[in-house]
């Protein structure tokens, strides 16, 4: 008995060699954090395949999941790919490195639009490659509503109780309620923000869940009429259910990015700017768009889709949809302090 | 002759050694260092706050009541069926052979987060639960995120660790202990009750033991089955560990609950350290 | 009444057989199922099974989570058997204190020890599978000892120290005595070592490092985005293995059994 396990534990030592094995020599290391499923694995070992530089990937679900895994120091992490409000935050901590730009070959496939609006948190463009993008909104069966829906009341008048889900993500949450309420996302008025607490603990009854990304599924699956998600999401929605349909309320909502930054753990930038210049490259960046379907701000591969898909709203976002879109900012240390305080308390009334 | 046997076991005992320093070294010293961390603030200074926060936030206490609700709950429930099961398996003679043992571990096998996703499914609104009540002519029901679809999720997660040490003590019980009992004119429930469960008790305890702690400080169950909407202990301290970047304070509900947990089963315990091993398989 | 007894014993194995095994069978058909979804089923395929052997990340994950596995039990026996026979040896009071410590990994709820191990292990080395295996080592030596310690116990030490007197060495007394004695406890620890370490998610969560996943590990992060339909291809494929090495070692140890009743019957 004991024979076999050890041979048995030979043969595994000797698979694992030889996955190894026949590869390209390894000059260097990487390691990088970003959000699950954001980035074509096959990517990754083609990079490795094109530079020898390995790359160490780590997934986050979430901005403070990622800034608890980052902080704590356990791993040093090279690079980093999070949101708007977060970069903002790193970028005032000093944690960041500057990109060296002129490193990077293919960093003018990426829109000069999308470089201004990362302006808004990164200042001056020094630190954020924008990577994708998107709005958030109500992903919603079309058979299963009353009338088309527009606005974010859909989520609180009722009418719908049981069949709601929100997203489990604080900030995004909160925005749904002030935007519905017709304040700023980024308020630093305590008031307003406690406004936004009571009407969310009153839906909590109505609500079905707080998800993040596996609403899509229960909207798909009909477990729930309507969901609070990501643009990227409902195209994927969308293809699994025709009846689904996405929309950004009249009142407004958010406008996220997603962008990678060199942390200054980062001992070879040379290397971390090769890993940004082949994101951005059209190959690359098509291959991680049919990945995961979000909005790409890549330019190339904006041009390179058919005519149906540049139309479609969740996949390039048009001007008029995004007018009443906010960028999150990060707010101050108090503020956010509350806001923590009352979602942990939403979360277990 | 016996001073050799004491030189030899003195020896013998070296043997340990390697174990007694893993033990030190990742047994210990990360207890130490997490009560390190309970005792101090975010900023270094000393405080109690952290293991009292177990009590006197009204969010912890919440959820640690909700913990143990569904601990003692789901429990109970794997005593309730094991037992049956057991008896029923030893009634129909599946016990001798290695084959009935076998049915009960190998769901073991497949990966429980899978498991559990797949009870997710089952009991979704629109799942194959509801799917089976609307043919046959009911109501749906709504367990999706609920305590109950938790409770469900515990039960089957765990029960085959109830069923098991329960299943080896039973079949160990040696048969003529109950053919005298018999002789001596005790019915079928007399037998269970003065015989029988007596002699499962060790197991029962493993089983207790194995069932009581994890149900109650999980919370991968309560994440795939309880929608965000409902909050364990263990939740709790997953997330001032992975989102809000709280260290102490996580530290200081995990010791307290270490506590808890070493209480409510400390009375197993005396039986283990007194040589009286129930083996587990 | 024995019939209505039989009966109602088999119903009720039926029903909790029907319990546990539900959700594989969900598990087993959403492997063929010709969709990503997991609530339409869109016909039979085994493209998922074709797929699987393609994909770079959740073998990587497989072999990480074996490797792990066998090496973990495999040292967990090498520390724990010697562990178990140093215990046995000691005196009541010292042996009431080691068999407290063993037991506390095991009474100990898996998110403590997990967070305990990684508070840790960031102060001295960095997280990486060397740390996921040093923790899987730690919650895995204690069943090895309680699985070998009733064996020691039951074990009659005479046979051991009259080979001693008889002139044997104490390794050549360890490995012809001892070792068969305990050899039942050893498989049944390391079984169950190995076992706990395949399907750990909580402590391996807490303590690996960057680009290392399990099984586990992978399955949980892609619970947000969906499952990928592989993963309960190799579920599938996993069970059936292991349902096809339990029902030959039962039958090979059922065959065994038979010739030796044959022999005492004889006599």
């Amino acid at each position: 008995m004991i024979k076999t396990l050890l041979a048995a534990a030979c043969l595994m030592a000797v698979c694992a060699l030889f996955t190894g094995c026949g590869k390209k020599k390894i000059i260097g290391e990487l390691t990088v954090i970003n959000y699950g499923e954001y980035l074509d694995p096959d990517m990754l070992d083609l990079f490795t395949e094109e530079t020898g530089i390995k790359i160490n990937y780590e997934e986050a679900l979430t901005p403070e999941e990622m800034y608890t895994k980052y902080s704590s120091g356990a791993i040093k992490y090279d690079l980093v790919c999070t949101s708007d409000y977060m970069m903002q935050k790193m970028i005032k901590d000093g944690e960041f490195l500057q990109i060296p730009w002129d490193q990077m070959e293919y960093k003018d496939n990426i829109g000069k639009k999308y470089y201004e609006y990362a302006a808004m948190f990164d200042e001056g463009n020094k630190y954020c490659l924008p990577y994708f993008w998107g709005t958030l909104g109500i992903l919603y069966n079309t058979k299963k509503v009353s009338k088309p829906v527009d606005s974010w009341d859909v989520l609180f008048n009722g009418e719908y109780s049981g069949e709601i889900i929100m997203q489990n993500s604080m900030r995004d949450t909160f925005m749904v309620a002030l935007k519905y309420l017709g304040y700023s996302i980024n308020t630093t008025n305590p008031d307003e923000i406690r406004a936004a607490y009571d009407l969310l603990i009153k839906q909590k009854s109505q609500v079905q869940a707080y998800l993040v990304d596996e609403a899509r599924d229960e909207v798909v699956a009909g477990n729930a009429v309507m969901a609070v998600i990501y643009s990227g999401e409902a195209y994927l929605g969308h293809e699994y259910n025709n009846d689904l349909a996405y929309v950004i309320p009249k009142e407004g909502s958010n406008v996220w990015f997603d962008c990678w930054a060199i942390t200054k753990n980062c001992e070879n930038t040379e290397y971390a700017a090769k890993f940004l210049d082949f994101l951005c490259r059209e190959d690359v960046a098509a291959a991680n768009f049919e990945y995961i379907y979000y909005s790409t701000p890549n330019t190339k591969v904006i041009e390179g889709l058919d005519e149906e898909d540049r139309e479609n709203e969740s996949l390039v976002p048009s001007e008029d949809a995004t007018k009443n879109c906010e960028v999150c900012l990060q707010a101050p240390d108090d503020i956010t302090a509350l806001m923590n305080d009352l979602w942990k308390k939403l979360k277990s009334e | 002759m016996n001073e050799d046997k004491v030189r030899n076991g003195n020896k013998r005992s070296l043997l340990s050694g390697p174990y007694a320093l893993w033990i030190a070294g990742f047994t210990i010293l990360p207890l130490i260092v997490i009560m390190k961390y309970a005792l101090t603030d975010k900023t270094g200074a000393f405080t109690t706050a952290n293991l009292t926060a177990i009590f006197t936030d009204p969010i912890n206490r919440k959820a640690l009541w909700l913990s143990l609700k569904i601990a003692v709950g789901t429990t109970l429930i794997c005593i309730l069926l094991s037992y049956p099961m057991v008896l029923a398996m030893k009634h129909l003679g599946l016990g001798k052979k290695g084959f009935s043992l076998f049915i009960i571990i190998l769901p073991m096998w497949m990966n429980f987060i899978l498991r559990v996703l797949a009870w997710q499914m089952i009991l979704s609104n629109n799942g194959l639960l509801n799917l089976l009540l609307t043919t046959l002519g009911f109501e749906p029901v709504r367990i999706a995120n609920t305590e109950t679809a938790i409770m469900i999720g515990s039960v089957y997660d765990y029960l085959p660790y109830m069923m098991l040490p329960i299943f080896t003590a039973i079949m160990e019980i040696n048969e003529d202990l109950i053919e005298a009992a018999k002789d001596l004119g005790a019915g079928g429930f007399t037998v269970f009750r003065k015989v029988i469960f007596p002699l499962s008790i060790p197991g029962l305890l493993s089983g207790f033991v194995m069932v009581f702690v994890p149900s109650m400080t999980s919370f991968v169950i309560a994440d795939i089955l309880g929608g965000g909407k409902l909050q364990l202990i263990g939740n709790i301290i997953e997330q001032e560990f992975t989102t809000a970047n709280n260290w102490p304070a996580g530290s200081g509900l995990s010791v307290m609950l270490m506590l808890l947990v070493l209480i409510s089963t400390a009375f197993t315990m005396r039986r283990k350290t007194e040589g009286r091993e129930s083996a587990l398989w | 009444m024995k019939r209505l007894k039989d009966f109602a014993s088999g119903i009720y194995i039926g029903l909790i057989g029907l319990f546990l095994y539900a959700p594989i069978l969900v598990l087993i058909i959403l492997s063929f199922n010709n969709s990503r979804s997991r609530v339409k089923w869109r016909g039979f395929t085994f493209d998922w099974y074709v797929k699987l052997f393609a994909n770079k990340q959740i073998k990587e994950a497989l072999i990480t989570t074996v490797i792990l596995a066998l090496a973990s039990a495999a040292i967990a026996v090498l520390i724990g058997v010697p562990g178990a026979l140093g215990i046995h040896a000691m005196s009541k009071r010292r042996y009431k204190v080691m068999m407290a410590f063993t037991n506390i990994p095991m009474l100990n709820a898996d998110i403590v020890t997990g967070i305990a191990l990684m508070l840790w292990f960031v102060h001295f080395i960095p997280l990486g599978f060397g740390s996921v295996l040093l923790a899987h080592i730690t919650f895995n030596i204690p069943y090895v000892i309680l699985s070998v310690m009733p064996r020691i116990q039951q074990m009659n030490i005479s046979v051991y120290e009259a080979t001693r007197d008889l002139g044997a060495g104490p390794v050549y007394g360890f490995f012809k005595v001892l070792l068969p004695e305990m050899m039942p406890g050893i498989i049944s620890g390391f079984f169950m070592a190995f076992t706990m370490s395949m399907d750990d998610f909580v402590i391996t969560y807490f303590t690996k490092g960057a680009g290392v996943n399990t099984l586990s590990t992978m399955i949980y992060g892609q619970i947000r985005k969906g499952i990928k339909p592989e993963m309960y291809a190799l579920s599938t494929l996993i069970f059936l293995a292991v349902s096809a090495i339990l029902l030959i070692s039962n039958g090979i140890s059922a065959a065994r059994k038979a010739p030796k009743q044959n022999d005492e019957e004889r006599i």
